[in-house]
């Protein structure tokens, strides 16, 4: 296959390592064909290091303007998909104009690199950080790499951490009073709660608690909000009577969430919220939603 | 409908049963390979079947017992994996993921056993843990299920004293807390399990709560398990708090079947010790609540303890427990205004007889009982609930059945006012049931006050009380019921004359106002019994101490006199007859004449006017003449008028055979060997004499007839009479006359024969031949019969 598409194929391979690359941590990433693959993790202020390495093909030379690599920190709306929007580039120039006929190995390093908003994958939009490197050709077209990085931030615990509370209600058919423990809660926390139920004359089949995360993307008119439901958690079965009240404890660890984040880059937005929903009999369903705050806590400092 | 609706049910529980099956399949594998991951998600899912609504409480059972044993293998595999290093508090976490609450929390349940079983934490953290989470089940049977599995998963693992899981100081507290809050819990699951669904299913609702109660009531059985729970702790912690809860559910199947399981469950000791706790709460229950049996099964059980641990008596009295209980029933009636009177008289019933069994010496306590009683009854009319009015015959039997005297019974003052509020025919059946306990016992009662309490108890008997037209009482029955009184009449009885003519006094009031149909039954022992105190009288004029005594002869055959007239008004003459003559022996004995023979002059009238049957002329006839016979007491006149009446009713007999009977018994009445003045030869002879002229007659009437053998008998009869009187030595008795009477017999005697006659005569001259080989005197005498 190789030699029948060798003459479609760049002239060289370019390979990206990472100095520090065997101990860093690898998360699974999703890719946009839909596999999962293992991406190496940075947080903000690391140093990104490593070697960019160019193999030609056996006989062949690689003619180049120049070779660089770049560190990109892009948001790519899906409405307008395959552009876009840098929000972070730094660049080092690896090599002058020339020709490479063996394999060239260039260093680089991005020092404390500040890195301020997390990778993010949604629904409509998409934070990326790349290490992208260009072998500038004047005809041919320039050869392209590209590596992934996840960045996480971790987000010091939170100074003022009050609880939800608060009484709903139907007038003479329900009312209730709902409290969560906090309003901020890192990623692998728990919610605890408790329903208290002041007043019940419907006859309820069930309640549940859900995890619905809101993705506001755009500006202005153009704003596109799109909500889902990542965790749906039952707190009760069957109706209650007057004066129970029902412990919730919901750990978040299993599911998929992200921190709270606000306004990015004037792009985007993502919030959670929890949402309280009480079915009757009739399938009608009662909700009360509640935003929270998600944090992603330093893991040794959350143990 | 109903059908469809069984059927519909069997197939969604077969279904139910199949998913089951097939996700317990899967968690067993995964168990097979420590995958605890699907381990756990098909546990849940395969919990998800109890996630049903569509079965009955019956049929879920079913479904939670695969349940149950399943979710055992999976804890022993939870304790295998925490043996393998997987931190129990991370399983803990872990299977609190599970997004369906019923499931989750019996993984939890099952996970929360683990952790206690690996002593990571405090057995009581991890119970009030998951007592409290399991509020997130408000179905209510989906509910009692989940917490009747923490019940049974956390039995053995309850911080009791003794118990490995025991913590630091107050641990049981903890365990009691514990299982007090899932009972709470449970309770209320259960009381709401009757508002689900529409109205029309109340009744079937209802049955099916009732197959769930042992669910609750398990956890009044671990609690009264608990090493514990001493009786500090019962009386502070336990009673209180479970009976909070039992009173404010306000529901009546829960109440009644858990004060019940109280009182089940713990011990007497107990009991006995916060009685009053315990009867406090009683009339907070619901009114239609069954106190009835519920007390009484109290009682009941405090009596057992009482009867069979005789030292914890004085407990008994120390804690006051009579007065509370009798305070607790009042409370309880008053309470219940609309409680049935049967009820009512079920609770004074058990407190009669538990006071009976605990004080048996305080007979106060019991006519206080009765007097609650009464009280109670009072205002309501007679009772008409057949019920109630067995229970109220229980409860005046009680006292019998306990003393064993009827005499006790009757100190009790309050006894013939219950007896009042029951209807006729159930005070007869008193009456019976109290004559009977005398009989049994033979009990004497032997002061005038008491019989007429007791006569007053079973006025029933002795008097027509108002009884509704065309409720007739069994003949059989009446009879019965009539022959207890007079055998009752025999208990009555003091050695004290004066006293026992007082006794019998009372008895004629009350025999003589109680109606014709009685009297031939209540006469005679009532006649009887005045005879023998006649015979015990000392013999007049035999009184040293000059004192006028009260009870004369004279006063107890006047008496006498005006009890028997009662009886030919009945009408039985027959007896009245009998009785006259009974009592003219008494006089005859008493020597008084004017009195014998004023008795004898009222039995011949009764004779003449009211005997007309012929064949009871002649027993009539038979006993008088049998009676003057052995009368010493007339004069020569009066002795004259009676036997000359005597001699013509005899004759004027209707039979012949009959009639020569009678006069030839006749002649006794003129020859008493030991009276001097009675000895008339003359009149004996004549006697005879009429008697064979008649056997005459009636031999020419058979010769007409159907023979005369039965004239022979007469004959050989009389003959015997001859010889009687010829061995006295009455000198109108000659030999030739016997020789004649003897050829007279043997010429009839060819005549076609009856074997009878010929066995008599046989006899008759055997005698004959053997008093001649007596010799002496007599033999002398028969010598000279030739045959």
């Amino acid at each position: 296959m190789n030699y029948l598409l060798g003459a479609f194929k760049p002239a060289c391979n370019v390979s990206i390592t990472f100095s520090d690359g065997k101990n860093r941590k690898q998360v699974p990433m999703k890719k946009e064909n839909g596999q999962t693959a293992l991406v190496p993790l940075f947080h903000s202020q690391d140093t990104i290091s490593g070697k960019v390495c160019i193999d030609p093909y056996q006989g062949k030379k690689v003619e180049h303007n120049g070779v660089k690599v770049e560190l990109l920190g892009q948001i790519e709306m899906y409405f307008d998909r395959g552009n876009f929007y840098d929000f972070t580039s730094l660049v080092r120039e690896l090599d002058v104009p020339g020709e490479i006929y063996e394999r060239k190995t260039y260093p680089f390093e991005f020092p404390t690199v500040e890195m301020p908003y997390e990778t993010y994958n949604g629904v409509n939009v998409r934070l990326r950080y790349a290490l992208k490197v260009t072998v500038t050709r004047g005809y041919s077209g320039s050869i392209l790499e590209y590596q992934e990085l996840v960045v996480r931030n971790y987000a010091p615990l939170p100074d003022i951490n009050s609880s939800i509370k608060l009484e709903v209600g139907i007038e003479g058919c329900l009312h209730i009073e709902f409290e969560y423990n906090k309003s901020k809660y890192h990623l692998k926390d728990v919610i605890l709660g408790k329903i208290y139920f002041l007043l019940v004359r419907i006859k309820m089949k069930n309640m549940d608690l859900e995890i619905r995360r809101r993705e506001s993307t755009g500006a202005g008119a153009n704003t596109h909000v799109e909500t889902e439901t990542l965790a749906k958690f039952e707190l009760m079965d069957g109706t209650p009577v007057r004066g129970e009240s029902i412990p919730v404890r919901l750990f978040l660890a299993p599911y998929d969430l992200t921190p709270t984040h606000r306004n990015i880059n004037n792009k985007y937005s993502v919030k959670y919220f929890l949402n309280l929903v009480l079915v009757d009999e009739e399938d009608r369903r009662y909700f009360k939603q509640q935003e929270i705050t998600l944090y992603r806590l330093k893991e040794d400092a959350s143990a | 409908m109903i059908a469809d609706g069984a059927e519909d049910e069997e197939k969604w529980l077969a279904a139910g049963a199949a998913a089951f099956k097939q996700n317990a399949f899967y968690m067993q594998r995964a168990i097979d390979s420590n995958n605890l991951k699907d381990a756990l998600k098909y546990s849940a899912q395969m919990l998800s079947e109890l996630r049903t609504s569509k079965l009955s409480p019956h049929k879920y059972y079913d479904l939670y017992m695969r349940a149950f044993d399943e979710l055992r293998k999976l804890e022993i595999f939870f304790m295998e994996e925490t043996r393998r290093g997987c931190s129990v508090i991370e399983l803990y976490e872990l299977v609190q993921h599970a997004g369906n609450i019923l499931p989750r929390l019996y993984l939890l349940c099952t996970a929360g056993s683990v952790y206690i079983k690996t002593k990571e934490a405090p057995a009581k953290e991890i119970l009030k843990d998951l007592v409290e989470m399991c509020r997130g089940i408000q179905h209510p049977l989906r509910g009692l299920f989940l917490r009747s599995y923490l019940a049974q998963i956390s039995r053995d693992k309850l911080p009791d004293i003794g118990s490995e899981y025991e913590g630091d100081a107050d641990t049981v507290t903890d365990a009691v807390e514990f299982v007090l809050l899932n009972f709470t819990e449970m309770n209320k699951l259960w009381v709401r399990m009757q508002h689900q669904g529409p109205a029309r299913d109340k009744e079937r609702r209802e049955k099916e709560r009732g197959e769930l109660r042992d669910l609750v009531g398990k956890n009044l059985h671990v609690l009264s398990q608990l090493e514990g729970v001493d009786l500090d702790m019962y009386r502070d912690t336990v009673l209180p708090r479970v009976l909070e809860q039992i009173v404010n559910c306000r529901d009546e199947i829960a109440q009644y079947y858990l004060i019940d399981c109280i009182i089940q469950v713990f011990p007497d000791e107990y009991h006995l010790q916060t009685l009053d706790v315990l009867l406090g709460a009683c009339p907070q229950l619901q009114p239609s609540v069954d106190i009835m049996t519920v007390l009484s099964r109290l009682m009941e059980r405090l009596s057992n303890y009482a009867a069979l641990n005789a030292e914890v008596l004085p407990y008994f009295l120390q804690v006051e427990a009579f007065s509370k209980l009798n305070n607790a029933i009042g409370k309880v009636i008053e309470a219940q205004e609309d409680m049935p009177i049967l009820s009512a008289v079920t609770l004074y019933s058990s407190l009669l007889k538990f006071t009976l069994h605990v004080h048996p010496d305080r007979l106060d306590y019991a006519d206080q009982v009765l007097g609650s009683c009464v009280k109670q009854l009072s205002g309501k009319g007679k009772i008409n609930d057949t019920r109630a009015t067995r229970e109220i015959v229980s409860l005046l039997s009680a006292p019998l059945e306990k003393y064993n005297d009827v005499v006790i019974a009757l100190k009790l003052t309050n006894y013939p006012l219950v007896v009042e509020y029951l209807d006729n025919e159930t005070k007869r059946i008193m009456a019976t049931v109290i004559i009977r306990s005398i009989m049994k016992n033979n009990t004497l009662i032997t002061t005038a006050e008491k019989v007429e309490a007791l006569l007053e108890l079973i006025k029933g008997l002795i008097n027509d009380l108002d009884e509704p037209q065309g409720l007739e009482v069994d003949e059989d029955d009446f009879e019965e019921e009539q022959n207890s009184v007079a055998r009752l009449v025999h208990m009555l009885y003091n050695d004290d004359t004066e006293e026992m003519f007082k006794i019998i006094s009372i008895l004629k009031k009350h025999f003589l106002t109680g109606g014709p149909k009685r009297l031939k039954f209540t006469i005679p022992p009532l006649v009887v019994s005045t005879l023998k105190l006649i015979r015990r009288l000392p013999v007049e004029g035999d009184n040293p101490f000059g004192k006028e005594a009260s009870v004369t002869a004279t006063k107890i055959f006047q008496f006498l006199n005006q009890i028997i007239e009662a009886l030919p008004n009945v009408p039985s003459p027959d007896l009245a007859f009998r009785l006259y003559l009974q009592c003219a022996e008494a006089a005859n004995k008493c020597d008084e004449e004017p009195i014998a023979y004023e008795f004898f002059t009222q039995a011949y009238i009764l004779y003449e006017e009211e005997i007309s049957d012929s064949k009871a002329q002649v027993t009539a006839l038979q006993l008088i003449i049998g009676t003057l016979q052995r009368m010493h007491v007339f004069g020569v006149e009066n002795r004259d008028t009676l036997t000359h009446k005597a001699t013509g009713y005899s004759a004027k007999l209707l039979k012949k055979p009959d009639q020569c009977r009678a006069v030839y018994a006749c002649s006794h009445l003129f020859w008493l060997e030991d009276h001097e003045t009675i000895q008339d030869g003359d009149r004996v002879l004549l006697c005879l004499k009429r008697a064979l002229k008649i056997a005459n007659s009636a031999q020419q009437m058979g010769s007409n007839g159907q023979g005369s053998a039965g004239s022979v008998t007469l004959f050989i009869e009389i003959l015997n009479k001859y010889l009687y009187f010829y061995e006295k030595g009455i000198p109108q008795i000659t030999v030739e006359s016997v020789e004649s009477l003897i050829q007279l017999i043997k010429n009839e005697e060819s005549m076609p024969s009856d074997p009878y006659a010929e066995s008599l005569f046989a006899s008759t001259l055997q005698f004959m031949e053997f008093q001649k080989q007596k010799g002496g005197a007599i033999g002398d005498r028969y010598e000279e019969i030739k045959v």
